[in-house]
């Protein structure tokens, strides 16, 4: 009998250890993923920790800001950002618009090839821009990227070829517009535009961005290694045109989603930057000269629903948009890692000249609509609306919900609007709600007031103050009005740029008048970065940029 | 036996299709969808999405195209990992699950039978006492704070682990020890109570009156009949600790299958929610049958029918 049990188990623990012999196979190989303390002299190396694994790192089906961090490493489109956030040549070597604004040429440079050392040319482009058009390829940017070029609306239909892109020579790349677009420079910089390689994503079908073998790029870098929830490896190109200014040899892409395991192996020195930081660390980083803090384009706001009484009266908006604590929310709750918005539109994103603020030009044009350093003025003022209004001391006004989920600063900072409402003799209820959920209603308008964000897709003000448009399909707090769609339709169709930002501040006075919505805070990026790692750079998109760093 | 086998093979199909089918309905009940963003996409894209994965379809002509794919072994694409179908993913991350949990299972059961056996015949004395205590602090400490602990002496101060991945034999050890504590102890108490039993039985006290050594009368005459709770545990364990812990994944960063669970859930991956819930019922169901087989192998009074 002992016998019978002994080779029992015997059989129980081989039948396991075969499973797990089989299975390694399969699993991720040790990969080398050499410690920064590790890297050798001749290959630099850079350890970056990301978000957990990017969805898609396909330029054209991306929509996420790590995936397009990692693609404008391994791609490059016509244009490009500097590191003043500039439009300098990428693949094209020079641009010109016509008169109308509606043609757009672009001069390749010359002798351009594919990380497989295959000649890329401007016919890559019309493939490429097409494919975004595709609705078999159902990009989630097509219809906000393409929609002004000529064509697209019979192209988004399935016929393709009506985009009207066209090739006439192998370094020229033309774009024809229905209406004129000032920033559509922007657009050609944008990381869903760049080149794939058309006989590639053919023959592998959407899964080539998940192969190294068929990851075809353009770019500074080409990908050696992707390992689904581990970690994506990318080398650098030797066939990229501007291939000798690249740094470093190798980046890896350490995903990871836990800010406490990244942030531990930042201090185990096992990574380079670290983009997840532990928010209760944040107290004891600041004045660290690893700690780095900068502004992301976009604004943390509170949407009303405008449809619903009370708050489809104005008064009422701006008496509880008056009644926030912008500086201590952003200061004290959110640690600093947001900035008190004064405006709806915040730093980062330009003006009408080269280099200029849009901001800085809002403040001196129209000095700043909430005097954040005078919390206790604004109160009045909102308690003396919420009388105008007709609910003195808060007086009959129906209790509300606050719609939002559980994630980041989002529960404290609703907790502290129920108390400063709560001060104009208000009463809130918090409704947390899952993601999707609170997204779901918010967007259908099941919702009395809700947590809103929004970080912009290019640098144009438009993408944010468009959110209030009648017709925009972010409007969820379905605010419509006549003065402003004009406003903002004249904005989109000048060809003048100076005009085009004029109308652009002009739109968001009447919103911020009109308390379309309550802006909190404006975002900031933070993370923490090895002091012998420079040249790097981050960009108020949401970016870094690693390619030309090195670690000293 | 190969009748017995047959018919249970025949209630797995029939456990996995109701599965399948609950599952269907309760997903498409959930709000959002998956599609849904922060930022909403344009209404032509979104069109353009749900036609290219047919959920422009009817709810019952989606699950019948389902159903008829999951029948041809085709669990879909998934819709947020996009370019991956559902097998891919499933099976280029259960390996890593499977091995994790396969070693952790071997610690509980090489660990916890014989604690709970040592407990058992140690009944009252200091060194029950002190298993008592360590099984119940073992028990009720949640993985995500022994993971943490683990990660912080062994990382953060001792500097002998490393904290990312699984690279190399010693990344495997704090893992598979935050995964293998709680199945180990309770496993010990399981056995500790159930050896209990068996020691109270008469035909103990003959052995022992005959003047059997104390390893014989464990071994040959205890442990099989004491085994048996532990092994009833042992094939929902099997599955739970193959197809991965969502927490202990998330903190040492392990490309394992546990956190495509909750994944696709948030995200609203239909495909990706339907092939993860079919594999784990599929696999329960499995260790379920294999745990029936055990007995009847350890304990020829039980009769499969």
């Amino acid at each position: 009998m002992r016998k019978k049990i002994t080779a029992m188990v015997a059989a129980a623990v081989s039948a396991t250890l075969l499973l797990a012999g089989c299975s390694s196979n399969a699993a991720p190989e040790a990969t080398g993923s050499a410690n920064a303390s590790e890297s050798s002299d001749e290959e630099k190396v850079l350890n970056v920790q990301r978000g957990p694994s990017p969805e898609t790192i396909d330029p054209a089906l991306n929509s996420a800001s790590d995936g397009s961090n990692m693609i404008i490493h391994a791609f490059e489109g016509l244009l490009k950002f500097d590191q003043n956030n500039d439009i300098v040549g990428g693949l094209a070597e020079s641009w010109e618009q016509s008169e109308d604004g509606l043609t757009w040429t672009f001069h390749l440079r010359p002798d351009l090839k594919w990380s497989d050392g295959s000649a890329l040319t401007a016919n890559d482009f019309v493939y490429s821009w097409k494919r975004v058009a595709d609705p078999n390829t159902a990009a989630p940017y097509g219809y906000d990227l393409l929609n002004i070029v000529a064509g697209y609306e019979e192209a988004s239909q399935g016929n393709i070829d009506a985009l009207q892109v066209e090739a006439p020579d192998d370094n020229t790349f033309v774009v024809h517009l229905s209406s004129p677009c000032v920033y559509f420079d922007k657009i050609a910089a944008f990381a869903v535009m760049v080149p794939v390689q058309q006989a590639t994503i053919e023959a592998a079908g959407d899964s080539w961005a998940t192969d190294p073998a068929t990851y075809i790029t353009d770019g500074p870098y080409y990908m050696t290694e992707f390992t689904d929830g581990s970690q994506i490896v990318f080398e650098k190109n030797p066939y990229y045109w501007d291939a000798e200014h690249i740094t470093f040899d190798k980046i890896v892409w350490h995903l990871i989603e836990d800010a406490n395991t990244s942030y531990t192996a930042y201090n185990q020195g096992e990574l380079d930057i670290i983009k997840d930081v532990p928010t209760e660390e944040i107290p004891t980083l600041e004045g660290n000269e690893e700690f780095h803090v900068e502004p992301l384009m976009g604004t943390y706001y509170v949407t009303f629903n405008t449809q619903k009484a009370p708050f489809d009266d104005a008064k009422v908006r701006e008496a509880l948009s008056l009644a926030i604590d912008r500086k201590y929310v952003a200061e004290t709750i959110m640690q600093g890692t947001y900035s008190p918005a004064t405006n709806f539109v915040g730093a980062g994103v330009s003006d009408a000249a080269e280099g200029s603020s849009y901001e800085d030009v809002t403040k001196e044009k129209y000095g700043d609509h909430f005097d954040i350093e005078n919390y206790d003025a604004n109160l009045e003022k909102a308690k003396e609306l919420l009388a105008e209004a007709g609910y003195p001391n808060g007086e009959g006004f129906p209790a509300f919900d606050y719609l939002t989920n559980d994630s980041g600063y989002h529960k404290a900072v609703a907790e502290y609007l129920q108390s400063a409402w709560g001060e104009l003799g208000l009463t809130m209820n918090v409704n947390i709600q899952e993601w999707k959920t609170v997204t779901a209603d918010r967007r259908s308008g099941n919702f009395d007031v809700a947590r809103n964000g929004w970080v912009y897709d290019w640098d144009d003000p438009s993408n944010m103050i468009n959110l209030l448009e009648t017709t925009n399909g972010n409007n969820d707090g379905k605010y419509s009005s006549a003065e402003f769609d004009k406003l903002i339709d004249d904005a989109r169709n000048t060809t003048d740029v100076n005009e085009h930002y004029d109308l652009l501040h002009q739109a968001e006075q009447v919103l911020l008048k009109d308390a379309a919505m309550a802006p909190i805070a404006y975002y900031n990026e933070f993370w923490l970065q090895k002091p012998n790692l420079k040249g790097t750079w981050h960009s108020p998109y949401g970016y870094w940029y690693f390619m030309y760093g090195s670690l000293e | 036996m190969p009748k017995y086998i047959a018919k249970r093979v025949f209630m797995a199909v029939i456990t996995a299709f109701l599965v399948a089918t609950l599952t269907f309905c309760v997903m498409n009940m959930v709000p959002g969808g998956p599609f849904l963003a922060e930022k909403a996409v344009t209404p032509q894209a979104q069109a353009a999405m749900e036609a290219k994965y047919g959920l422009d379809k009817p709810l019952p002509q989606q699950y019948i195209t389902y159903m008829n794919g999951l029948i041809h072994g085709d669990l879909g694409l998934s819709l947020k990992k996009r370019g991956r179908t559902v097998s891919d993913i499933i099976t280029g991350k259960f390996p890593v699950s499977a091995r994790l949990g396969g070693l952790a299972l071997i610690v509980a059961v090489f660990i916890g039978v014989p604690l709970g056996s040592v407990a058992a015949f140690n009944k009252g004395k200091l060194v029950d006492n002190i298993l008592v205590v360590l099984s119940t602090a073992g028990i009720a400490i949640p993985s995500f704070l022994s993971s943490t602990l683990l990660m912080y002496v062994f990382t953060t101060k001792l500097k002998l682990l490393p904290s990312l991945g699984l690279n190399s034999a010693p990344s495997y050890i704090m893992p598979v020890i935050a995964l293998a504590l709680y199945p180990t102890f309770y496993i010990a108490r399981l056995m500790r109570s159930s050896m209990l039993d068996v020691i109270g039985q008469d035909y103990m006290k003959t052995a022992r009156a005959k003047g059997v050594s104390p390893f014989f009368i464990i071994f040959k005459h205890a442990m099989r009949n004491a085994i048996l709770p532990v092994v009833t545990y042992l094939g929902p364990l099997l599955a739970s600790l193959m197809t991965g812990s969502f927490i202990i994944e998330k903190i040492f960063n392990i490309p394992g299958l546990g956190s495509e669970f909750v994944g696709a859930i948030t995200s609203r991956d239909y495909p990706m929610i339907m092939g993860t819930t079919i594999f784990l019922a599929v696999f329960v169901i499995c260790m379920n049958v294999v745990v029936d087989i055990l007995y009847a192998i350890i304990d020829p009074r039980i009769k499969l029918k």
